[in-house]
């Protein structure tokens, strides 16, 4: 029992290297079986952590039995537990989901397409469960090699977009890596724990100061927050489908836990808030990114790109939550990572099946006619643009809610404005795609000539192994809307003993 | 010796660290050949590793081996070796990345016949014909990862 914090990266991490190993070839599934294995058991692993964790407390491992300050500690606690699960069966959806696609976009580099999705989620939940900083800079750069080889997957272009992506990525870890080396300096430890007591009392300098920001700087490149969100659009849209939906969800939401990781346990959140107005910073970021992804997204005619600048604006609303600095922000910053994972997986899934069997994503080229082929796809497709949009009761509602209370508690009346405004321009650009969908292109109601058209149509819906996943998705977006007040008072309150 | 004089020559190793980030942040940004961005990438995060390393270092001490004559409980004896061993590590992911990006310029080299960022942006704002296509169809055949 004591040793599944290792068990859930471990199983990943080994499984990636045992399946990049066989035939190059489109008819071999080895690879895939190995990841949905590794993934599986992780998932499972998790589950048992997660229980264990909120009945016993949380499992503090000792990786090689060497004690905190000389060696490396995996910490897991209800919240990791719980985020590991989210990664996981997230994960293990999107593979299931697109092992179709893999075959028709990657072609034989399946192999190596498996491995590198494999790193990404083992080097994911390694970055969730980590206690020691050092050991987070390298698993961060662990899945964010795996993303550049999975978004360099795809047209041409991708490789270009997913280039640029790893010249951004390396400044941030080196950036990331030398605060974490000024914190040193100044302090002397890298485990988190330790940090935490020890930094409230070394007196405040410039060398702490600069040790803040270079971290908040580099983890901000990671997770594309605005203005450092520049690798993002280019980078989704055109790596593959299977990949994009792979990454999107879960690679930026978990650079959003970090930051929120840092904000809360390891500099006291007072020092952020008055000694260097960090968090206000961070805040104003999210809120310019919130209503700068929003607009670009209502201007594209591209459901993937418009999807990939909806990402940046998602990671607006965490960082505007992490902003707001108290607890109900912080819990509406983490439920909407929960819920955008959800969300965002859902939506690319959608519009891989569009890719599937229409054989394009064009928004302006999708008529009514789609609703009347593919009901089942259109039918997760309201469900989760009706949770980005914040409608109850999806789990977008909850999460946008607890923004909402952070802020009237803190009286941060801007970012109130900011959050109703996103709110209409979400509705803008998913209900632009929901009136091409289900309604008349010349606004026209609906006769009967339409409904003997749409009788003629015939059904192309996606096959079981693409339609379940979507369906499932959709599905937890209501579940976990319902369950969010289980969530919050289990997992994300017992996070914040300070309060 | 003037009071500057003295504060830039005490930390002249600093100096010229951050020197070394700046070319290698300035080759990142700045180059237009994308090749030359990884060797600024390459000189950046060796500024990193030179950082600790210098950061690690003590005069008058001796290597991190118990020696039996050197008291062990006065910490200027010895040097810290854990930057050193980090540092080791930070070597490693570096390689990796700089075996990435090298396999990503071959592949925009493949796809493109050239790795000058002008031109390139140029190819891909006017796709060539043949590329219109594959908006909706994706290369199913091999070199995609």
């Amino acid at each position: 029992m004591n040793h599944i914090p290792v068990l859930i990266p471990m199983v990943l991490l080994l499984g990636s290297m045992f399946a990049v190993f066989g035939r190059r070839s489109q008819e071999n599934y080895l690879p895939f079986l190995i990841a949905l294995g590794a993934m599986g058991l992780s998932a499972v692993f998790s589950i048992i952590g997660m229980v264990y964790s909120v009945t016993e407390g949380p499992i503090h491992y000792h990786l090689g039995g060497w004690q905190p300050p000389m060696g490396i500690e995996l910490i897991l606690d209800p919240l990791a537990a719980f985020f590991c699960l989210m990664i996981t069966l997230v994960a293990t959806v999107v593979l299931l989901h697109g092992e179709e696609r893999v075959r028709i976009e990657v072609g034989d580099r399946i192999p190596a397409y498996y491995s590198s999705a494999l790193m990404l989620v083992g080097g994911l939940t390694g970055i969730v469960l980590t206690g020691d900083l050092f050991n987070l800079y390298v698993f961060l750069e662990i899945s964010s090699l795996a993303s550049y080889a999975l978004l360099a997957t795809g047209r041409k272009p991708a490789a270009v977009s997913a280039f640029r992506y790893l010249i951004l990525g390396t400044i941030g870890a080196s950036l990331y890596l030398l605060g974490i080396g000024f914190l040193f300096m100044e302090v002397g430890s890298l485990n988190m724990s330790e940090l935490a007591v020890m930094i409230p009392e070394v007196p405040v300098t410039a060398g702490l100061s600069a040790a803040a920001v270079l971290i908040v700087i580099g983890i901000g490149l990671k997770m594309a927050l605005f203005p450092l969100h520049g690798w993002l659009p280019d980078a989704y849209t055109f790596a593959s489908s299977p990949a994009t939906t792979l990454v999107a969800p879960i690679g930026t939401k978990v650079a959003a836990y970090v930051l929120i990781r840092v904000f809360l346990f390891l500099f006291a959140l007072d020092f952020m808030k008055e000694g260097i107005h960090l968090t206000t910073i961070v805040g104003w970021m999210g809120a310019a990114g919130v209503i700068w992804g929003s607009v670009m997204a209502i201007t594209q005619r591209d459901m993937k790109r418009m999807l990939a600048y909806s990402s940046v604006a998602q990671v607006g609303y965490i960082a505007l939550g992490i902003g707001l600095a108290n607890p109900l922000g912080l819990i509406g910053a983490v439920l909407h990572a929960f819920a955008h994972c959800f969300m965002k997986a859902c939506l690319f899934m959608v519009q891989t099946n569009f890719l599937h069997r229409l054989g394009h994503y064009d928004i302006s080229r999708l008529d009514h006619r789609t609703r009347v082929a593919m009901p089942w796809t259109c039918a997760a497709l309201v469900v989760a643009s009706l949770s980005m949009i914040g409608l109850p009761p999806t789990i977008g509602f909850f999460s946008k809610w607890y923004l909402v209370l952070g802020c009237v508690e803190e009286g941060a009346w801007i970012f109130l404005a900011v959050l109703l405004l996103s709110t209409l321009l979400n509705a803008v650009y998913f209900f632009r795609v929901l009136e091409k969908v289900y309604l008349r292109s010349d606004g026209k109601a609906y006769d009967e000539g339409d409904i003997e058209a749409d009788q003629a149509t015939p059904s192309c819906e996606v096959g079981a192994r693409m339609l379940y996943p979507t369906l499932v998705l959709a599905g937890s977006l209501l579940v976990l809307g319902f369950a969010n007040a289980w969530i919050v008072a289990h997992f994300l309150q017992p996070m914040f003993p300070v309060w | 010796m003037p009071e500057w004089l003295e504060y830039v020559h005490d930390r002249y190793a600093y100096w010229a660290i951050v020197f070394l980030m700046i070319i290698g942040l300035y080759g990142m940004l700045f180059k237009n050949n994308l090749h030359k961005k990884v060797v600024g990438m390459i000189i950046f995060q060796n500024s990193m590793i030179l950082l600790f390393v210098t950061a690690a270092f003590k005069w008058d001490a001796t290597v991190p081996v118990r020696d039996a004559e050197i008291d062990v409980n006065v910490v200027g004896n010895y040097l810290n070796p854990l930057p050193h061993t980090l540092m080791l590590t930070a070597i490693v992911v570096g390689v990796a990345i700089v075996g990435v990006a090298f396999a990503l310029l071959i592949k925009i080299y493949d796809n493109y016949g050239t790795i000058e960022e002008d031109e390139l942006l140029e190819k891909l704002q006017s796709p060539a014909p043949e590329d219109d296509d594959s908006e909706d169809s994706f290369p199913s055949k091999g070199g995609s990862v």
